[in-house]
């Protein structure tokens, strides 16, 4: 029992980072039907400038803010850079390739991505990079038989806040109407006053920060970073975003936990090495016989 | 008529006759003028042609989102590298089992989940190469040497004297399979096969309407692919004796698909001319060392502002109409 409710916390706690770059995809995709292969790159350089900020203004940090606050303000400046980045992306890579349809947009993200992961490599380096220890808050608690850090208690809390005021953003605000509007039917919806730009500008900006967030958790989570690991939670990400039904956020969202959850329970219960395949076997079970996701909605073919 | 076709063909293909004669003089000289590097250069853009060719079936003749096909790359490498070691059997007798053996498990993975649309089924071929892959790396049944791979395979022969192993004989091996294939391409995209998958891409409900049997079609392009893949994996395990799951990574399979699109969706010039940007483009920037992949990326963007459909897109003969409704590219949304 304790070591399903190590796993389910662990798993939890990966699957929330999935949700939250998930989140990324789900937006972009529903907006443009792009994937948008540059999303996990966001995610590292996140985690990146998170960490550069903390190495570098670390003793400044601990003077002024303490731990926690360092901690926070590394997740803020990360989020404002890759903001600007992926505005900067949107405007530069994709923008002027829209008209032409879904296809060239897809290699133009893969461009994209090989960019940033690259401009990445040319600035730290192509070694694994650690966040520093000293400045990670390391205190373990055991809670009857459970033992959890409170690193990961805060990760949890701070990524389900996240999830929580995402989804308020877009299932209560205008704002979130409009990009639903927008995911429906672009043309209507700007007939009816929506600004197009707007939005992209919006989901291009809340994406990568998101993504930035998530990137700096990772790396105090695990400590240790590289230029590629991008792929990987982009790879996952993405298959939570499918797993929930693309295009859907709040299924994105469960899509990421569910599949961190499972991740982490068939790591315990059945093999570490074999835990992907399962994740994998899971997703293409469920597509077999729901077609377009767990919370996907039946859509009409078009003609 | 007849005779007006066929001109019409080898014109939309490499301009005129002479041309083409010019083309096949410096394929045949190129490996005797330059060095064995640069021969090794050219070998490995024959293997991303084939492997463009082979997931062009797929996605560019059906327009079926496959980003896993690394994944059947895979399986034909491997039972060339398993087969050849442990049972010493003949490389080039494995080049038709190789094939068969990726054929095989394109259809039976392919099978349950060939009705699912658009991006849905790119993220199942995306699993099913992660899968692929992964198993390679666990070492099942310890047949695939897990993360180092299988070494030793030899060079390709019918087990007789008849023996290639040098560069130039490389050369030709591959780009004479990648001539048949594209011989063989051709008269099948002219084929009622060919016709049934572009009617596919171009509208499936109503391909489906007018008796095409749309489930067989999609089988019969991912089957055909595969075992193209499965040709490639061959000739490359036994140019490198070595296998390994580093060599079939998603990242593999996102080239592949870069190939396809960079040359022109269906367009089997285009697969060459992508096939050549990506084998090339790395060489040709060496000396830029760690820039050249942030130039490649910009590149790639770059090809996609300006040539959206491709460096050599596909001409549309009179038979064919332009899709309608350009900008959806014709694959569900």
């Amino acid at each position: 029992m304790e070591v399903f409710l190590e796993q389910l916390i662990n798993g939890l706690t990966i699957g929330s980072f999935y949700a939250l770059i998930a989140l990324g995809y789900s937006m972009v995709y529903g907006i443009l039907k792009l994937i948008n292969f540059a999303h996990g790159d966001f995610f590292t350089l996140g985690s990146y400038v998170g960490y550069t900020f903390l190495v570098f203004g670390s003793s400044f940090i601990t003077a002024h803010f303490g731990l926690w606050g360092g901690l926070m303000a590394a997740m803020i400046i990360a989020a404002v850079c890759v903001a600007v980045v992926g505005v900067v992306v949107e405007r530069a890579a994709y923008r002027p390739i829209y008209p032409a349809g879904r296809l060239p947009a897809v290699v133009s993200a893969l461009g994209a991505s090989i960019f940033i992961q690259n401009a990445i490599m040319v600035i730290w380096g192509p070694r694994y990079q650690a966040y520093p220890a000293s400045l990670i808050p390391n205190i373990h608690i055991q809670l009857g038989g459970l033992h959890i850090t409170v690193l990961q208690i805060v990760i949890l809390t701070m990524s389900f806040m996240l999830l929580g005021i995402l989804y308020w953003i877009i299932q209560k605000t205008t704002f979130g109407a409009a990009i639903r509007a927008t995911a429906l039917d672009k043309d209507t919806a700007s007939l009816m006053g929506i600004d197009f730009n707007k939005v992209i500008f919006f989901i291009f900006t809340l994406g990568p920060a998101l993504g930035a967030i998530t990137g700096v958790m990772v790396g105090m989570y695990y400590r240790q970073i590289s230029f590629t690991m991008g792929w990987n939670y982009g790879l996952k990400a993405f298959t939570a975003t499918i797993l929930g039904g693309i295009g859907n956020l709040p299924g994105a969202m469960f899509g990421g936990l569910i599949l961190g959850v499972l991740e982490m329970l068939g790591a315990a219960y059945i093999s570490a090495a074999w835990k992907d395949v399962f994740v994998f076997l899971i997703l293409i079970m469920v597509l077999i016989f729901r077609p377009t996701g767990l919370f996907g909605e039946k859509v009409a073919e078009k003609v | 008529m007849i005779q007006e076709a066929k001109r019409m063909g080898r014109e939309g293909f490499f301009g005129s006759q002479s041309l083409f004669f010019a083309t096949l003089t410096l394929f045949i000289m190129y490996p005797f003028v330059v060095s064995d590097y640069y021969i090794d250069v050219a070998f490995f853009f024959g293997i991303y042609a084939l492997l463009g060719l082979s997931l062009n079936i797929v996605l560019g003749e059906v327009g079926l989102f496959d980003l896993g096909h690394a994944g059947f790359y895979a399986i034909g490498a491997y039972t060339t590298a398993i087969l050849n070691t442990k049972f010493g059997i003949p490389v080039l007798i494995l080049l038709p089992i190789s094939a068969a053996a990726a054929a095989l498990f394109a259809y039976v993975v392919c099978s349950p989940i060939i009705h699912l649309r658009g991006d849905y089924l790119c993220i199942v071929t995306i699993g099913m190469g992660e899968i692929v892959r992964i198993a390679l790396i666990n070492n099942p049944f310890d047949l695939t040497g897990g993360p180092n791979g299988v070494y030793g395979i030899d060079f390709p022969s019918f087990g007789g004297p008849f023996v290639i192993d040098s560069s130039i004989e490389y050369y030709f091996l591959i780009w004479i399979v990648v001539a048949l294939s594209i011989y063989g391409l051709i008269r099948l995209q002219k084929s009622h096969i060919g016709r049934a998958w572009n009617y596919i891409r171009e509208d499936e409900v109503a391909a489906g309407a007018s008796g095409i049997d749309v489930r067989y079609y999609k089988l019969l392009a991912f089957v055909l692919g595969a075992a193209l893949a499965g040709v490639a994996g061959n000739i490359y395990a036994s140019k490198l004796m070595c296998v390994s799951p580093e060599s079939f990574t998603f990242w593999e399979s996102c080239l592949m698909f870069c190939i396809v699109l960079i040359g022109g969706m269906g367009s089997i010039p285009g697969v060459l001319i992508g096939a050549a940007f990506i084998s090339l483009f790395p060489e040709i920037f060496r000396p830029f060392a760690m820039y050249r992949m942030l130039i490649f990326g910009t590149v790639m963007i770059l090809l996609m502002m300006f040539r959206p459909g491709g460096a050599w897109p596909r001409k549309r003969g009179a038979a064919e109409h332009p899709p309608l409704h350009p900008g959806k590219e014709g694959i569900d949304g």
